[in-house]
């Protein structure tokens, strides 16, 4: 795997994490342990978002930083196997 | 309000195309347990809902079914990319490409399109959380007989991923049942 693909299955395995969490907290509202978990992930995940978008470019419309050119639509798209 | 992020939930890298998989597959995209099914159902029934675990958990399980949904239409496009006219005559593909070439189309293995026949949104908490888990497991079983029938690993991986949030749902939704 190169350096693009490890850094994005470590977004989408923090990502998985939080969904999780998102799903069990919403049954279990006062459960601390979760609440601290998902902290923990938020603060992973923003982390490894950061570098990601530095330097292989946007996830999301907004996180565009190239004033050259709109990065949002270079290829690939997910579903594209790259 | 929705986000878009430029990445699926689960990897999809399937090497080998074959139209026949796709054929069934394609069920999961529209037909009647399928995900778009399962997030109109979901994102539907919230606004009848009393309770905040409950409007939170079908907000938070409609829109991952959307990146199911996603991540079925990318194993589509995968499963059909650089086909041959040979080989989609071969696989029965011919029905679906007559109509759609290898546009990604909601539709069950039927070849019925989607429909909100598939769903109910029937504004009593009770009665929709107890669609809600008959679904998960509905779509839990459509997973157990793709995987009867697919023998590629590429495949068969986020088709096992799939199958888990299903009962992962399930579960979410019986504890929602019981705080009804």
């Amino acid at each position: 795997m190169n350096e693009h693909n490890i850094l994005l299955s470590k977004i989408k395995k923090y990502d998985f994490a939080l969904k999780e969490l998102d799903l069990y907290l919403d049954t279990h509202p006062n459960c601390r342990r979760a609440l601290a978990m998902f902290r923990k992930y938020k603060e992973l995940r923003s982390q490894a978002v950061d570098e990601f978008t530095k330097r292989f470019g946007p996830l999301a419309p907004e996180q565009n930083n190239d004033m050259q050119h709109w990065s949002w639509i270079d290829d690939p798209w997910p579903w594209e196997r790259r | 309000m929705w986000q878009y992020e430029k990445k699926l939930q689960y990897p999809v890298k399937i090497k080998t195309p074959n139209a026949k998989l796709a054929k069934v597959i394609i069920s999961q995209l529209g037909g009647p347990d399928g995900e778009l099914s399962a997030s109109l159902r979901y994102l539907n029934q919230r606004y009848s809902m009393p309770y905040g675990e409950v409007k939170g958990l079908l907000t938070d399980i409609g829109t991952e079914e959307l990146a199911h949904f996603e991540m079925i239409s990318a194993i589509l496009y995968q499963l059909t990319k650089d086909l041959s006219i040979d080989e989609i005559k071969a696989s029965g593909f011919d029905t679906y490409f007559v109509d759609h070439t290898t546009g990604i189309y909601p539709i069950a293995a039927s070849g019925a399109p989607l429909t909100a026949a598939y769903f109910q949104s029937k504004g009593d908490i009770l009665t929709d959380i107890n669609e809600d888990m008959a679904a998960e497991q509905k779509a839990r079983t459509t997973y157990d007989n793709i995987l009867r029938l697919a023998d590629d690993p590429d495949v068969r991986d986020p088709i096992r991923f799939l199958r888990e949030r299903e009962i992962v749902h399930y579960q979410r939704f019986g504890e929602a049942f019981r705080t009804g």
